[in-house]
């Protein structure tokens, strides 16, 4: 059953023999000890559970960690470097964009993704992206904040 | 303060309040200045639900700790689930002890270290428990003062404090800090505080926006949430749930579950779970379980709910009365009669309710996402039989609770587990469970007879609700002849399928509803602008300054209703503080689909002790509020829940949020008051009534969901 499964994990090459079918949410919580990424819903609901797969916001609950051979994964621990926070955490912090700060961890990565993609994303194309992300604190006016002043940010203040 | 206290220990004579002796934990707490003192009131004990109400201690039941380091640490059993007392009661200790806000630190939740605290919720942290705790340590500072004076051989009326430093006024190389006082020291001191009058102006802290002392572990994924702990050992547990509330197991094979390699089943009568090492195997294991039930269930469903609550056996009280209705009546120009429906609502926090069960040498450890750490205690040694010393609950950060997680069923099920299986088990319930087992915000019925004279003034307010209690029941409104009528449950005739329990702000959403829309029908018939004709019916001052800030704020014209702008005014109080609302909606007639586009509120609380802190608060609840104003309902047939997830059970989104406008009209000279709850008691008002303006059409149900609206427009 148990198989060794290949990848990288915050930038370090990582191998694991484990149970492929096992949900990547578990395998990172519980095997690997990276508790920052949440279980909410276990159904892809609720976005909680975010982490990066090549730089894609995906929902580890909903995959297999055999799923992800190969591939690069981003938690919300392999953010900060070197004692630096990444500008959307920064700006999380700056903002008070949270409150409770279980969804947190999730909205980050999505918001980081999202910024990947489209560096100067207008407030509708924020909205957009952060969609099926709950947050029931309801900090979603400081998080669109958050993620306008990162975006410029990120751009070297421009 | 003191006389209650003397009353109440001599009927319960000295139960010990934590589970550990105080000589026993101030050996583990070290060296350093120790400040006993009582900040609660005995009022709040006593108001404390029967199964949390407990004796007062005959102990000092709080404390701080001055280290050598001039740290202080404050240790309370309040805890922090993002409303953010972790960082308004440090700066409040702060600014009393004249020390950097950095120096203080806060032990939350912990039910050996802390003193005993009946649960977070109510908004009671800040304005009951904040008053007592900057006394005694304004009081300690005192007593620092008079420490440093013995050693400097300086008066004490010679000494200033600044930044945790004693200096002698005359001669400023005469000084000591708290640190060096406290050096190589073991010194306890017991205080005798009494909230004294306050000049709020001399803070330093309080007053000015700080930022949340939490942020930063929650943007990296550091800070501790319950199911984030791991000890050697540890099993995670699913338990098998009945398919309704009020079904009884009859028959149950579990073989299906003991064949998965490295799943333990176990079984206490009817109460079964699965335990593994592996989540994945304990999710795949509980599946496996076949099991048959009886039903004997409510015959009642979501629809038939307000007629089957007023058919209901219930308790009448009456909560006020002045004047007569009748005499009332005949003053009155036009009368206008009433009924309004709230469903049940689920809480739903996005950490769902989890507990970590540790049994070793007989004493029971359970970390919980919980708002009543001592309840939990309280429900452990109740229902497994432990002792108080022998039950110890911690609470690390907590992700939400809304007044969902002062009930606290996982921490004992997750208890009862450890007991049976002396593993450590960790219990996190699926999204399916939180819904299920949540108590939710009980459904009610309000109807309401009232009438107003020729001038416009109402003469006559009959207020009637069906179990929705009575916060936010009584008119805020200057009428000569009010009634105001409460039916509650009857213990012998209970009403609600499942549990209930209180939900942010608990039944004034209900109420604030009811009342507001009543008052905006009459002001329709009166051909009166809302605004003008809450004005003109209030004396409250209070009130009267929210609304025309709000209506400041939000730049508002008069216009009598339906205007067709889509423009709605609700105001209200809660937890001590006044609130006034205005919305802007846009309403789709071939849809029925609202839109909020503007939302506005003012808010008086007082003292605003953290003003970013209270602008989240209040940012927060309007965002909530939209919620059970246009989506959420629990859907039900008998004990059948059928919303168990976010596909069924609709929560504000990104794309919901409306342009939001906060006013907080300061009040250096005034206590401060709650603020996490007021400013979402009139959303479902305020949205109502911005519909009529918009489409003329009168919702008295909620949700506003589009078939309603619809309806509405049909009928108007």
């Amino acid at each position: 059953m148990e198989k060794t499964i290949r990848f990288t994990l915050n930038g370090k090459k990582t191998e694991l023999a484990t149970d492929p079918s096992q949900t990547l949410l578990w395998v990172l919580r519980n095997q690997i000890g990276l508790t920052g990424t949440k279980y909410g819903c276990g159904s892809g609901f609720c976005g909680a559970c975010t982490v990066l797969i090549d730089n894609e916001a995906v929902r580890s609950c909903s995959l297999s960690i055999g799923d992800i051979e190969g591939k690069k994964i981003v938690t919300i621990e392999g953010l900060e470097k070197k004692g630096k926070l990444h500008p959307v955490q920064q700006a999380f912090v700056d903002h008070d964009a949270l409150q409770c700060g279980y969804c947190t961890p999730g909205m980050i990565l999505t918001a980081v993704a999202l910024l990947m993609k489209n560096p100067s994303p207008s407030t509708e194309q924020i909205v957009e992206g952060m969609e099926n992300n709950y947050c029931r604190c309801s900090a979603h006016i400081r998080i669109i904040d958050a993620i306008k002043s990162a975006s410029v940010a990120m751009k070297g203040g421009k | 303060m003191k006389e209650k206290k003397r009353v109440l220990d001599e009927t319960t004579a000295g139960e010990a309040k934590t589970g550990m002796e105080r000589k026993t934990f101030l050996q583990l707490m070290g060296g350093g200045i120790f400040m006993f003192f009582a900040p609660w009131k005995s009022l709040d004990v006593l108001s404390a639900p029967s199964e949390q109400a407990r004796s007062l201690p005959k102990d000092y039941n709080a404390f701080l700790k001055i280290a050598e380091d001039g740290t202080i640490t404050c240790y309370t059993g309040k805890i922090e689930m993002g409303q953010g007392i972790i960082t308004s009661l440090a700066m409040e200790m702060a600014d009393e002890l004249n020390v950097p806000f950095e120096k203080v630190k806060m032990v939350m939740g912990d039910t050996d270290l802390c003193p005993y605290d009946q649960g977070t919720w109510g908004s009671m942290s800040t304005r009951s428990f904040g008053p007592r705790m900057r006394a005694a340590a304004a009081e300690a500072r005192g007593v620092l003062t008079g420490m440093a004076a013995t050693q400097l051989g300086v008066p004490e009326s010679q000494l200033e404090v600044k930044d945790g430093v004693i200096t002698d006024s005359k001669d400023t190389k005469k000084k000591i800090s708290y640190g060096q006082l406290a050096k190589g020291k073991r010194i306890e001191k017991f205080l005798d505080s009494k909230p004294a009058p306050e000049d709020f102006s001399k803070f330093t802290s309080v007053g000015k926006p700080v930022k949340r002392v939490d942020a930063y572990l929650k943007v990296t994924g550091k800070a501790k949430y319950c199911g984030d702990l791991n000890l050697p050992g540890m099993v995670h547990a699913r338990i098998l749930r009945e398919p309704s509330h009020g079904a009884k197991l009859t028959s149950v094979d579990v073989s299906g579950a003991e064949k998965i390699a490295g799943v333990q089943v176990i079984r206490d009568g009817d109460f079964i779970a699965v335990l593994s090492e592996n989540r994945d195997k304990a999710d795949e294991a509980i599946v496996k379980i076949k099991a048959g039930y009886s039903f004997d269930e409510m015959k009642v469903n979501d629809k038939t709910m307000p007629e089957f609550m007023l058919k209901a056996d219930s308790k009448q009280s009456v909560a006020r009365s002045s004047g007569d209705l009748s005499a009332g009546r005949q003053l009155c120009d036009k009368v206008f009669e009433s009924e309004f429906h709230d469903p049940y609502l689920a809480h739903v926090p996005i950490e769902p309710h989890t507990a970590l069960a540790h049994l070793e040498n007989g004493k029971m450890t359970v970390y919980a996402a919980t708002q009543a750490p001592f309840g939990l205690q309280d429900g452990i040694v109740r229902e497994l039989g432990f002792t108080r010393e022998d039950v110890r609950v911690i609470t690390p950060f907590v992700g939400g609770g809304f007044g969902g997680k002062g009930e606290f069923q996982q921490g004992v099920e997750a208890a009862r587990l450890a007991k049976l299986s002396g593993k450590p088990v960790m219990l996190a319930w699926t999204r399916d469970e939180e819904f299920f087992l949540d108590t939710f915000h009980p459904a009610g019925v309000v109807k309401i007879n009232s009438g107003f004279d020729k001038n416009g003034k109402i003469q006559m307010w009959d207020y009637n609700v069906w179990f929705s209690g009575t916060r936010g029941a009584e008119t805020i409104y200057d009428v000569p002849n009010a009634k105001t009528t409460s039916y509650s449950e009857k213990n012998t005739s209970p009403v609600h399928p499942f549990g209930t329990g209180a939900w942010r702000a608990p039944n004034n959403n209900t109420n604030t509803f009811a009342r507001e829309t009543q008052i905006d029908i009459m002001a329709a018939a009166a051909g009166i602008d809302p605004l003008q004709f809450r004005l003109q019916n209030l004396k409250d001052e209070k009130m009267i300054a929210c609304l025309k800030s709000v209506a400041e704020k939000f730049g508002y014209t008069p216009g009598n209703l339906p205007s067709g702008r889509g423009i709605g005014v609700a105001c209200g109080t809660d937890a001590g503080t006044w609130v006034a609302f205005m919305a802007e909606v846009k309403v789709d007639r071939q849809t029925g689909k609202v839109t909020v586009l503007r939302l506005a509120c003012s808010q008086d609380m007082g003292l605003c002790v953290n003003p970013e802190g209270a602008l989240m608060q209040m940012e927060g609840c309007m965002m909530m509020g939209l919620g059970y104003t246009l989506t959420e309902e629990v859907k039900f047939e008998g004990g059948n829940i059928f919303n168990r997830g976010f596909d069924t059970y609709e929560i504000p989104k990104f794309s919901w949020l409306p342009k939001l406008d906060c006013v907080i009209l300061d009040r250096k000279d005034k206590a401060p008051q709650g603020g996490g709850e007021p400013a979402l008691i009139g959303i479902g008002a305020v949205v109502g009534n911005a519909i009529f303006d918009a489409v003329g059409a009168r919702l008295f149900t909620m949700p506003f969901t589009p078939e309603r609206v619809l309806d509405a427009i049909r009928k108007a």
